[in-house]
């Protein structure tokens, strides 16, 4: 089981998912922006950081990276990905998910632990979870607020696209308090919260995030 | 634009004038050029100097004074690189190495917040990769004026965003630092930044430009107008009479923009250009930008250099030889490297995406020669440029220190009942010094790397090094500048005890020192007695705990018209944790009754779960795990965080410091945490005993009941220096008991913890919520919600 991490140009947690993935069991496999070559991975993850320093809009230069050439097409094919805050950002800007991350509402960067529910188990990334389970994840995003236009929206919460949502405060303004969602087959996911940042309890708030990684795991392996 | 001014016109036109003095030159030093060049220096000459000989980058008050360090300096076999490196490198065992410094930001952080304390980062991290290391973690320590004046508004969400911009693009976990307000600061904020760097024993880069022949390389970003003269002009200077906007922005072009994108690949590109052992010299780019590198090189190594300045990548095409030797454009560095391998070096800048340009070669003439478009615009020594002028400037103890001393305030009045103390203990919390700080950390990532096992507001931040063995580093600063107007020497020892002690809290040993002098102008004999006093305490300290000065900074000129700050020095302390899984946090664990689901607290941290985790594997539900205060309490309350909030006076002495008791403290709790004997543990240092407790309520998200021994204000609110409080697990108190009498620190068991208010025996109660609700909206009433929800 070979999970690939992309590295864009300012790419800074493939470390921690790389870690991540390990801690899963899989076997974490660098992938470079500059190179269109997916490395025969079973999944792909696309780690949270700053692409291009988001001097433009989040994620608008990264999709453009060759790596992207070949990351595209194999999603719509099936390949299970997971995009992490940045990588949610480029998977919106790709188009393989729907919506977009906007500026925090208070407008400040926000580092805080989350209690976030799981609202769909039928992902290639969230088999693991219960439905409506309560899991405590770390945010940490200056853009973080989903938004997406009132048809989208409702199309959403109508198919289960809406995979997390922040169970207390809404801490950003996302529109129907929703920190992750999925494509309509559930195999690419993106996630404002950081998964990676809680796979053991010495250096995050909890272990909870590890299911996201087990989830692809046992997806892959099924 | 006017003709270059070259050597050969210099040398013809001898008599014309210079403007020295507007480069921040005095008459006497202009002349020392003269004499040394034997012609009057080119207009780039000029520059050069200028920015060299500031006080910034020569340290010409100061350098009479540091000697100290070095020559006081405890033997310490971690050493591996000392004084006079970008910053010093500490050997922690398992062949890592630890290289880490802290560095001031603050007259650009008061003309342009955001951008200079955004570039102070950029600044430190550059200091910490030319040492070869990894850069793994920022911290920063930050002291405004009043919090509700109008100037702190602008100033401090400035600051705090600045590194919130840079430190989270950069992509490194910020850990720790501090926060406080005082008048003093008013006009003159400190904003000092810290980095620590992680590497291999052999990765240790030289800063030399050594091997006639070999090339120089400038790489990282172009150069522009941004930043000319914020060395000279800008950091070594009072701010004028009225700190008015003028004068701010009169200086703003003297601030630099930061572009922490373009670092993040330089460190990423450098890492592998260090791995591939293709660069010979290393030196970054900061304060003097290409003037500092180029003479440093020069002087460190060979002897001589020769540079095209018209070949340095200009971002303004119409900068001329003095504005690029003196512009601070950021995320730059040189390096020296082999003709045959600089192919090689610009593939590896290339795949990072990172402009690299050769600029010149190394030479043995002992020149430093720089031409512009063929014509020699600089032909200097030097040495005499890097070791600049060495000032012994007098200095005299103020008469009006005795009269502070004498303002004991043993005469203010004291709470005398319960609701009174706690109205007091209530107010400190509540006050912006002592309050949440949420505010500003929750702008830091602090988990990116994943290797952050505690961060604010734990005592200390404690990073992993090795996730094999659990080998650590942590890392506290400390400073008080109120301790240190009433007495420069105890003051300056206090905070190097408090850092110390932080470190020692979560289970390190303390193993290094930095810091970072910040004091008013070095003109002002009053100004040079107390940093005289702050130098010599803090060598004397580090002489008898044990740990070296292994690099640090100075400040001068943080002072507007001839008001001068507090003396500030800020310590911080490098401690190695042998296991970072019995890391101590200081939150009182929870008292575990099976269901409880464990949310972390307001502002959860990595530390929140130390101190949960360690009570569930060893509490259970029934026995509760017991308090104890260690060390020795007398009625200290000179400089008090108490004396400050409720009667804004400053006067009296501060705590005596005892650093053999510091000592013998840091190595029982050291032990302690190695057997795992100890639940929580946490300093006392501002607000004493009664803020300790509550940090440790609200960190845990636990009450405790507790019994005060003696005075009860003198108990609760002293600031006695070398103790802790500390929480054993149930079940290890013979065990600690014995290894307290084994080193000799004296210890009283408060009471235990549990239930849901700080509870004092006989005095008062508070709910933890009422705690927590006063503790939490101070910052926000300041500056604003920062969250919603």
């Amino acid at each position: 089981m070979r999970i690939g991490v992309i590295t864009f140009p300012g790419s800074l947690d493939d470390r921690d998912a790389a870690r991540a993935v390990r801690a899963a069991g899989a076997e974490p496999v660098p992938l470079w922006h500059g190179d269109r070559d997916l490395r025969g991975v079973d999944a792909v993850i696309l780690p949270g950081g700053f692409s291009y320093g988001d001097y433009l809009r989040c994620g608008a230069i990264a999709r453009f990276a060759p790596v992207m050439g070949e990351l595209v097409p194999a999603a719509r094919a099936g390949l299970p990905v997971l995009g992490i805050c940045n990588g949610f950002q480029i998977l919106c800007e790709a188009h393989l998910l729907p919506g977009a991350l906007t500026r925090n509402a208070g407008l400040k960067f926000i580092t805080r632990d989350l209690r976030l529910r799981v609202e769909n188990t039928r992902t290639a990334w969230t088999r693991a979870y219960s439905v409506g389970q309560q899991i405590v994840v770390p945010l940490k995003s200056g853009e973080g607020a989903y938004a997406a236009d009132p048809g989208t929206l409702a199309n959403l919460e109508a198919s289960g696209q809406v995979v997390i949502r922040y169970a207390a405060d809404n801490p950003n303004g996302s529109a129907a308090a929703i920190a992750g969602v999925c494509n309509a087959e559930g195999t690419v996911v993106g996630l404002m919260p950081h998964p990676e940042h809680a796979v053991d309890p010495l250096t995050g708030p909890s272990a909870d995030g590890l299911g996201f990684f087990a989830s692809v795991v046992a997806a892959v392996t099924a | 634009m006017s003709p270059v001014d070259t050597v050969a016109r210099a040398a013809a036109e001898a008599d014309l004038p210079q403007p020295f003095a507007e480069l921040g030159l005095t008459r006497d030093e202009y002349e020392k050029i003269v004499a040394t060049l034997g012609r009057r220096p080119t207009g780039a000459e000029l520059a050069l100097y200028s920015v060299m000989w500031s006080e910034h980058c020569s340290y010409k008050s100061s350098k009479v004074h540091l000697r100290q360090f070095a020559a006081t300096a405890p033997p310490s076999s971690a050493l591996l690189a000392g004084i006079g490196h970008n910053a010093g490198v500490v050997d922690i065992g398992q062949g890592y190495a630890v290289t880490f410094k802290i560095e001031s930001h603050n007259h650009p952080s008061y003309v342009e917040p955001h951008q200079g304390a955004a570039t102070g980062v950029g600044g430190i991290v550059r200091d910490i990769l030319a040492m070869g290391a990894r850069p793994v973690a920022v911290m920063d320590a930050l002291r405004f004026g009043p919090a509700d004046a109008p100037d702190t508004a602008r100033v401090l969400p400035g600051v705090v965003g600045g590194i919130s911009f840079y430190g989270n693009c950069l992509g490194l976990p910020n850990i720790g630092g501090e926060l406080d307000f005082d008048p003093s600061y008013a006009g003159n904020p400190l904003v000092n930044a810290l980095c620590v760097g992680v590497m291999r024993h052999g990765d240790l880069q030289v800063a030399a430009a050594s091997g006639p022949g070999n090339q120089v390389i400038l790489f990282g970003s172009t150069t522009g107008p941004d930043g000319v003269g914020g060395a000279s002009v800008l950091a070594s200077a009072t701010f004028g009479e009225a700190a008015s906007d003028s004068t701010a922005s009169a200086k703003r072009p003297s601030v630099q923009v930061g572009d922490p994108f373009t670092e993040k690949l330089l460190v990423e590109c450098c890492l592998e250009l260090f791995a591939s052992g293709l660069a010979v010299g290393i030196q970054d780019l900061g304060a003097a930008g290409v003037a500092c590198a180029t003479t440093e090189l020069a002087a460190a190594g060979a002897g001589g250099m020769r540079v095209r300045l018209d070949a340095v990548p200009l971002r303004d095409a119409t900068l001329g030889p003095p504005e690029i030797l003196m512009s601070e454009s950021q995320e730059r560095m040189m390096a020296v490297v082999e003709p045959g391998r600089v192919d090689e070096f610009l593939a590896v800048c290339a795949k990072w995406d990172v402009r690299a340009a050769v600029i010149g070669e190394v030479t043995d003439t002992g020149r430093l020669v720089m031409t512009w478009h063929g014509e020699t615009v600089v032909d200097i020594p030097p040495a005499s440029a890097a070791d600049g002028p060495v000032y012994q400037r007098p200095l005299a103890r103020p008469a009006s220190q005795d009269a502070l001393a004498a303002d004991d305030p043993a005469a203010l009045p004291r709470p005398a009942d319960g609701p009174a103390l706690r109205a007091d203990l209530l107010a400190l919390l509540g006050s912006p010094g002592l309050a949440d700080k949420s505010w500003v950390t929750d702008q830091y990532d602090r988990y990116v790397r994943g290797d952050t096992v505690l961060a604010m507001p734990d005592d200390a931040g404690l990073l992993r090094v090795d996730e094999a063995t659990g080998l650590g580093i942590a890392l506290a600063t400390d400073g008080n500048g109120r301790y240190c107007r009433l007495d420069p020497y105890r003051g300056t020892q206090l905070a190097l005890s408090e850092a110390y002690r932080n470190v020692a809290a979560t289970g390190a040993r303390p193993l290094a020192v930095t810091n970072c002098l910040n004091f008013g102008s070095p003109e002002d004999p009053a100004v040079m007695w107390q940093f005289a006093e702050a130098v010599r305490g803090l060598a004397d300290g580090c002489a008898t705990l044990g740990v070296p000065v292994t690099g640090g900074n100075v400040s001068f000129y943080n002072q507007t018209g001839t008001v001068a700050i507090h003396p500030t020095p800020v310590v911080g302390v490098l401690g190695v944790h042998d296991d970072v899984r019995r890391r101590v946090g200081l939150g009182f664990p929870a008292v575990t009754d099976g269901a409880g689901e464990a949310m972390p607290s307001r502002g959860g941290l990595p530390g929140g779960s130390g101190g949960m985790d360690s009570a569930r594997e060893g509490a259970g539900s029934s026995p509760r795990a017991s308090i104890v205060l260690l060390g020795r309490t007398e009625p200290e309350f000179g400089g008090s965080a108490w004396a400050h909030v409720r009667h804004g006076h400053l006067g009296g002495r501060p705590p005596a410091p005892d650093l053999e008791a510091e000592r013998s403290l840091a190595a029982l709790l050291a032990a302690a945490a190695a057997d795992r004997l100890l639940a929580a543990a946490h300093d006392l240092s501002d607000g004493g005993l009664a803020v300790a407790l509550a940090e440790s309520c609200l960190r845990g998200g636990t009450g405790c009941t507790v019994r005060l021994p003696g005075d009860p204000f003198t108990a609760l609110f002293s600031e006695s220096a070398g103790r802790a409080v500390v929480t054993v697990r149930p079940g290890a108190e013979a065990a600690f008991e014995q290894l307290r009498e084994a080193h000799s620190v004296p210890g009283e068991v408060l009471g235990t913890v549990g239930g849901d208010s700080l509870t004092v025996q006989g005095c008062f109660t508070i709910p933890l919520a009422e705690l927590a609700a006063v503790h939490a909206r101070a910052l926000p009433a300041l500056f604003g919600p920062g969250l919603p929800g």
